[in-house]
């Protein structure tokens, strides 16, 4: 054991200087390494956000929304294809998580069957080919009713997509935040995660992507009131739509809208010129512009009304056709709220309620506390292990003590290179994995001094002591292993920084105590070698 | 040419003790099997301080920028609030407190407004210096999740045991680590010491620290099985004790440190987590003596190890050189 080839002590040693080269980037600051050459590794520990501050948003879509929507775009398209093919029906409607609708016609039933299930769309993936459908068009219990369900595989699909969605307008949302350092990612099946580095007031970050923000402009029903409407039932077609305001007041408008935000290419912030009230101005695309313009040549003189998520927040009356395709929102803005409005017009509507399920939000005063406190622990910590190794093995313990040092040098390098979040109980873990790697050498020493007592000549005895004693630190380490795996699996944030670094610290002590120590001790005896025929063990 | 120092360690412990652990092996085993019934009396009658990680609810710590905090002040208009019961304690110093709220009734959204009240409430004279808020779907994950993960690790940790040694020292080892499980969540429950998700993850360095310990001695058991042969078994015990004594004592002292300048110096954030490790290093320490080897004896291991290693080719270790 204590025989080393060239080769490999060229391979121990040069691992040993590569990790000291991966890990001093983090003795510099950043402004320091960008005057580093090329070739120079940069890449720093990366803090967690319970170390640098920051917020932990983990955002909960609304599948009851998604599948709201979904049955009210079903039921629309249901329409034009009974339309188109000239069926008659009555009672189009949702009902129960579907979509219901009584062909007129009794014989005209199989031929809308037909006619809906153009509307049904094949799902599956590039890899497993079609798994089937979206929607059932099945017919119902009563012999003129047909039913369009949404299948279970429809739904998930459904979700899947409304959440790359969400996700690309959420990140559009926060860049305006300035920050390309957030991370938005899917978590699960219908969450999205958003860390955020650096912010503390999360009111606006909330504000920012607690809102759908689906405008749309509405025809406003020219004879009944929305009063009216409410107290009886709204002509098909029409649905009553509250105020923005808490004023109770209500609108009757056409439910499919004139033109939808999705249309929109600008909005900005502004200010109303004659009442200086916080307004926002909008831009339509070519043929939103085209279409709004339509509308408004033929209903000048009446209202239309401008909805965002299925509240009104104004209906003007149109003065003349707006041919353009701009025009301004008012409605009681603040300078703060039409600001936020105007970046999430901009951003694109989200396909359904985000709804904050989680908030982990650490202020950078307490991150700057805890980096402190961190590091104290740590170099204590250390240094209390490097002695204590030390004191109880003399000249050996010396070169566990080294052996220590390059692994917390190699544990850093490790964490720079994969970029792995460093947290406060990673650090804990940190300290924790020296501590504990002190066992590995513990092992070892202890054995090399039994062997000694049973009468062994000091080259073997710390042969014996490495080679017995690998099998016993295989054990112990691979079990630490398991549960760290665990942790990683279970935790999030702060949990899985100190999994990652429990994980990196069994390999990394297991290397320097069975090789990086183990060619120390040789090296040492063989100098010792050198000078004099006989070996005392220092132990 | 190696200007290193030529010293001696120091050695600590005298390596011929005859500590007659087998001796005492009856009182240990009851005491313990007496203290984890009254880990789970507690358990199940005081029950767990769940933080808002299992129990859903906010943690605000904020720090005043006026000096010491007034607590009965804040309390009175934090309670007028209406928002349920409402803790307010003193955290690491007297400008810091934590602010505990309950989960509130009305949904996912209903915490988050719960939270604007309180901020609005406090004013401008405190900074806001950490925010958890669980809501009640991701609190019933966490709990599953975390039950899970300490059962799958006690499994695995099991069937590594089981699968390296004979399945005697898989049952020593189960009745160690649920002892050391049971053990310092009744310390939690008795103490009413917050329990979140960072007590789990101390839970299972526990777990992984006690059984190093137990393989240890079950390496040592194994080998003196194979050396001697003829040596009556709870001698036997002791002995492989005695000498993997010295071992024990010293690695667990030197983490048992670690952990005391992380419990002194860490900041206030992490100290339940040292805390629920510094337990877990003594009652792990203690359960692998006490409680793993004797219960070897009790089971009655096989004595002829001769032929068994040759079939069964121990795993390779990561890096062998």
């Amino acid at each position: 054991m204590l025989h080393f080839q060239r080769w490999k002590i060229i391979a121990i040693t040069l691992t040993c200087l590569l990790g000291a080269l991966f890990a001093l980037p983090n003795l510099f600051s950043k402004e320091t390494l960008q005057s580093w050459p090329g070739w120079l590794p940069k890449s720093q520990i990366n803090l967690g956000l319970d170390l640098r501050g920051g917020a932990h948003l983990l955002l909960s879509m609304d599948v009851n929304d998604v599948r709201k929507d979904w049955l009210d775009t079903l039921r629309d398209d249901a329409r034009a294809q009974l339309r188109n093919a000239r069926i008659g029906f009555t009672g189009l409607g949702v009902q129960g998580g579907a979509v219901h609708v009584r062909i007129a016609q009794q014989d005209q039933v199989d031929q809308a069957l037909k006619q809906l299930r153009n509307v049904v769309q094949p799902i599956g993936n590039a890899l497993l080919g079609s798994v089937g459908d979206d929607i059932s068009v099945e017919r119902g219990a009563e012999p003129n009713l047909i039913i369009l369900q949404p299948t279970d595989a429809g739904m998930q699909q459904r979700v899947s997509n409304a959440i790359s969605a969400s996700i690309e307008t959420v990140r559009r949302r926060i860049d305006t935040l300035g920050t390309a350092e957030a991370t938005v990612v899917r978590q699960g099946w219908d969450r999205i995660l958003v860390q955020f580095p650096g912010l503390q007031d999360t009111a606006q970050l909330k504000a920012l992507i607690g809102e759908t923000a689906r405008l749309s402009f509405h025809d406003v029903h020219p004879s009944i009131s929305g009063e009216e409407a409410r107290a009886s039932r709204p002509p098909p077609g029409y649905r009553v739509y509250p105020s923005a305001e808490a004023d109770g007041f209500v609108y009757l408008l056409r439910e499919t809208p004139v033109v939808r935000g999705d249309q929109l290419v600008d909005a900005q912030p502004g200010f109303d010129q004659r009442t200086n009230e916080p307004i926002i101005t909008f831009r339509f695309n070519q043929s939103g512009a085209r279409t709004f313009g339509r509308f408004t040549q033929e209903n000048v003189g009446r209202p239309f009304a401008i909805v965002l998520d299925d509240k009104v927040l104004s209906a003007p009356v149109i003065q003349e056709p707006i041919l353009g395709g701009s025009g301004q929102i008012s409605g009681s803005f603040t300078v703060e709220t039409a600001n936020n409005l105007a970046i999430q017009l901009r951003s694109g509507a989200l396909p359904a309620k985000l709804t904050v399920v989680e908030e982990r939000t650490v202020g950078p005063s307490l991150g700057a506390d805890s980096i402190e406190a961190g590091t104290r622990a740590f170099v204590v910590g250390g240094l209390a292990s490097l002695t204590m190794v030390t004191i109880a093995y003399g000249t050996f313990g010396l070169l566990a003590a080294t052996g220590l040092i390059i692994n917390a040098i190699l544990m850093v390098a490790i964490m720079s290179v994969l970029g792995a979040a460093l947290t406060l109980p990673g650090i804990a873990g940190l300290v924790l994995t020296i501590g504990m790697a002190i066992d590995a050498n513990v092992l070892i020493y202890e054995r090399i001094r039994e062997e000694l007592r049973a009468g062994k000549s000091p080259i073997a005895a710390i042969d014996a002591g490495f080679s017995r004693a690998i099998i016993t630190i295989a054990d112990s380490q691979l079990t630490t292993l398991a549960a760290a795996i665990v942790m990683f699996w279970l935790g999030s944030g702060p949990i899985r920084g100190f999994a990652v670094t429990l994980s990196i610290g069994i390999f990394t002590s297991v290397f320097t105590a069975v090789t990086v120590t183990r060619l120390l001790v040789a090296l040492w005896v063989r100098s010792i070698r050198h000078k004099s025929r006989t070996v005392e063990v220092p132990i | 040419m190696f200007p290193i120092p030529h010293f001696k360690g120091f050695d600590f412990f005298p390596h011929d003790t005859r500590i007659p652990f087998m001796r005492w092996k009856g009182i240990c085993v009851t005491a313990s099997a007496i203290l984890m019934v009254l880990s789970l009396g507690l358990f199940f009658t005081l029950g767990l301080n769940y933080g808002v990680d299992f129990k859903g609810g906010s943690i605000i710590e904020v720090q005043s920028k006026t000096g010491p905090v007034d607590l009965p002040e804040v309390r009175q208009t934090l309670g007028d609030l209406g928002l349920g019961d409402v803790q307010i304690q003193e955290f690491g110093s007297p400008t810091d407190i934590l602010i505990r709220l309950e989960e509130q009734p009305g949904g996912e959204q209903a915490q988050q407004d719960a939270m604007v009240k309180v901020t609005n409430a406090l004013g401008d004279n405190f900074v806001q210096r950490r925010i958890e808020v669980v809501g009640p779907a991701v609190s019933s994950e966490l709990r599953t999740t975390g039950t899970i993960a300490v059962l799958v690790s006690l499994l695995a940790i099991i069937l590594y045991v089981w699968f390296r040694f004979e399945w005697q020292f898989a049952m020593g080892t189960i009745a160690a680590l649920t002892h050391d499980v049971l053990l310092t969540v009744g310390i939690f429950s008795l103490f009413q010491l917050s329990f979140d998700l960072s007590i789990v993850a101390a839970l299972l360095t526990i777990l992984g620290y006690s059984v190093n310990d137990t393989v240890v001695v079950a390496d040592r058991i194994r080998e003196n099985l194979r050396k001697f042969k003829r040596m009556e078994l709870n001698e036997l015990l002791d002995l492989s004790i005695n000498e993997t004594l010295s071992r024990t004592i010293l690695t667990g002292v030197t983490t048992f440190a670690v952990l005391l300048a992380l419990f002194f110096l860490g900041g206030e954030v992490i100290r339940n987590f040292t805390l629920a490790m510094l337990l877990g290093i003594l009652i792990g320490t203690y359960s692998s003596i006490f409680i793993a080897a004797p219960l070897l004896g009790y089971t009655g291991i096989k004595r002829d190890w001769s032929g068994a290693e040759k079939g069964k080719k121990s795993p390779a270790v990561a890096s062998g050189a």
